[in-house]
């Protein structure tokens, strides 16, 4: 027999300031991964240390060539892919100072993001329901997907800007410690290239997520801010 | 259950098939075009931004990060020309660049010549420096020369002066009225710059022709498009339009920055 479930009731979930800048991120890393790929290209091969090894080898990995529909341009143009990805790194580094003063100031940092003692308690039963594919809807972010976010915006993003500004000779003569802390110019390099890779496997996952935890209602949530939440009273389902 | 599991299936599918549409890239090759209308507001505001960023950031004469010996593990990865075939070029070389003359004129109260050997009495510095190309490789290289500051003073430049161009003995193209000389410019904070030098010894040894001989430039906080090799000219200017395509460099006729400080 089937029960009606009843919705539940539909909360303000995300705030101005989250929707813009999740906004301006999504696109704005859709052009530098693209443009990225582009510039690599120009040099497709990894190195350990500041120097690239031609005499001698500290070559870490290496490829042919990033195929033309994952470039900007889809043809070899290393001018036109440094004007993209130039371009979108200051709106991406920008978005990045906004919604960190932002976020500090309606708390969204501390209330939603930051995890806390309860969180490191509940991740056990979130990972078991996560692997049952069964996703509670609450105001509150669970403690898997905080560390996932956490990760990306307190790790991934500081450390892709840093090594990102270890390629400029310019800022190397004002920072020279920043490439030195990264085991040397290439390796921050090497290592723009493994954040660049993890941030496409945490959209992938990202996606994933919000398809088998209903595309609609989170969309809704991130666009309009709007976000329907499981129902209190458990109606049990046929 | 099942009806249930099915429409968030379809649903799901439904939903991956909206991202399709992004695949391929080939709709932005328009900004390939030079001209193209938003790739000239994107570089246009981008170099705006980042060399006043740069400017405001940097210090005068702060200095590149240079190396210690231990640090030199292998040559100079040569790049660009290697070995020009310009008849000016082929001139010099034959009698070893014996005969070479660095001409500095343009802005300047006092034009003059200098021989290599002139240049080379001139107070030196030696550092050993990253050059870091733009296609995203490095090596690092021992670099002596003459500073181009202390150059500049011998020839005294007019308060008008606001660049300096290099213009040089080689051609990477060449077009229907003939090659398309290499050039360069940067501005009077890095032509003052300490580890500004013309260069013409490189790892202790007399700079090698594939790497720029007999004269190359060093600009240690900008990309290796920016020393530009076989030097003939120097030449102190108000305004960079009027030479070749007017951007400054022969790289920046190309689409590429005129400021190459990352």
């Amino acid at each position: 027999m089937t029960e009606k479930v009843r919705p539940g009731r539909i909360i303000k979930r995300q705030r101005l300031a989250t929707r813009i800048t999740h906004w301006l991120w999504a696109v704005s890393l859709l052009f530098l991964l693209l443009s990225g790929l582009q510039i690599f290209n120009a040099y497709p091969r990894l190195h350990i240390g500041n120097e690239a090894g031609f005499a001698y080898d500290n070559t870490l990995f290496e490829l042919t060539e990033i195929p033309g529909w994952l470039t900007i341009p889809s043809t070899r143009d290393l001018a036109t892919g440094r004007v993209v990805h130039f371009f979108f790194a200051w709106i991406f580094v920008a978005t990045f100072f906004v919604w960190f003063a932002a976020s500090l100031r309606n708390r969204h940092l501390k209330k939603d993001l930051l995890p806390r003692g309860s969180d490191i308690a509940a991740l056990p039963g979130d990972i078991r329901s996560h692997i049952r594919l069964k996703f509670h809807h609450t105001i509150r972010y669970s403690p898997l997907q905080k560390l996932a976010y956490a990760g990306v915006l307190f790790v991934l993003f500081p450390l892709i800007i840093l090594t990102g500004l270890c390629m400029s000779p310019g800022l190397n003569a004002v920072l020279p410690w920043l490439p030195e802390l990264f085991g040397g110019r290439q390796t921050a390099r090497t290592i723009h290239f493994i954040v660049m890779l993890l941030l496409v496997a945490f959209f992938a996952v990202h996606i994933a997520m919000i398809l088998l935890a209903g595309p609609l209602n989170e969309l809704r949530s991130i666009i309009t801010g709007r976000y329907r939440i499981d129902p209190v009273t458990k109606g049990k389902r046929s | 259950m099942t009806t249930l599991s099915r429409r968030k299936l379809l649903r799901t599918a439904a939903c991956a098939s909206l991202a399709l549409p992004f695949g391929g890239c080939n709709m932005f090759d328009g900004l390939r075009n030079r001209q193209n209308a938003m790739r000239q507001f994107m570089q246009q505001s981008v170099n705006g931004l980042t060399y006043r960023t740069q400017r405001l950031l940097l210090a005068a004469d702060q200095l590149a990060p240079e190396f210690h010996r231990s640090d030199i593990r292998q040559g100079q990865k040569p790049n660009g020309s290697i070995d020009p075939d310009t008849p000016e070029y082929l001139k010099v070389k034959a009698n070893n660049f014996i005969d070479y003359q660095l001409t500095v004129d343009g802005l300047v109260e006092n034009p003059q010549s200098f021989s290599l050997q002139a240049l080379q009495a001139m107070p030196q510095r030696t550092q050993i420096t990253r050059h870091d190309c733009v296609e995203g490789w490095s090596t690092i290289a021992q670099w002596q020369g003459t500073p181009l500051s202390h150059v500049l003073d011998q020839v005294r430049l007019k308060p008008q002066a606001r660049y300096i161009v290099f213009h040089c003995l080689d051609a990477l193209t060449k077009s229907l009225s003939g090659p398309e000389y290499y050039y360069e410019s940067i501005d009077l904070v890095d032509a003052r710059h300490p580890q500004t030098i013309l260069a013409h010894a490189m790892n202790g040894a007399p700079l090698p022709i594939e790497n720029g001989a007999p004269l190359r430039a060093r600009v240690e906080r900008q990309l290796g498009y920016k020393m530009a090799k076989y030097i003939r000219r120097i030449e102190a200017v108000a305004t960079l339009d009027g030479i070749q395509g007017g951007n400054g460099s022969y790289w920046a006729d190309r689409g590429y920055e005129w400021f190459a400080g990352i």
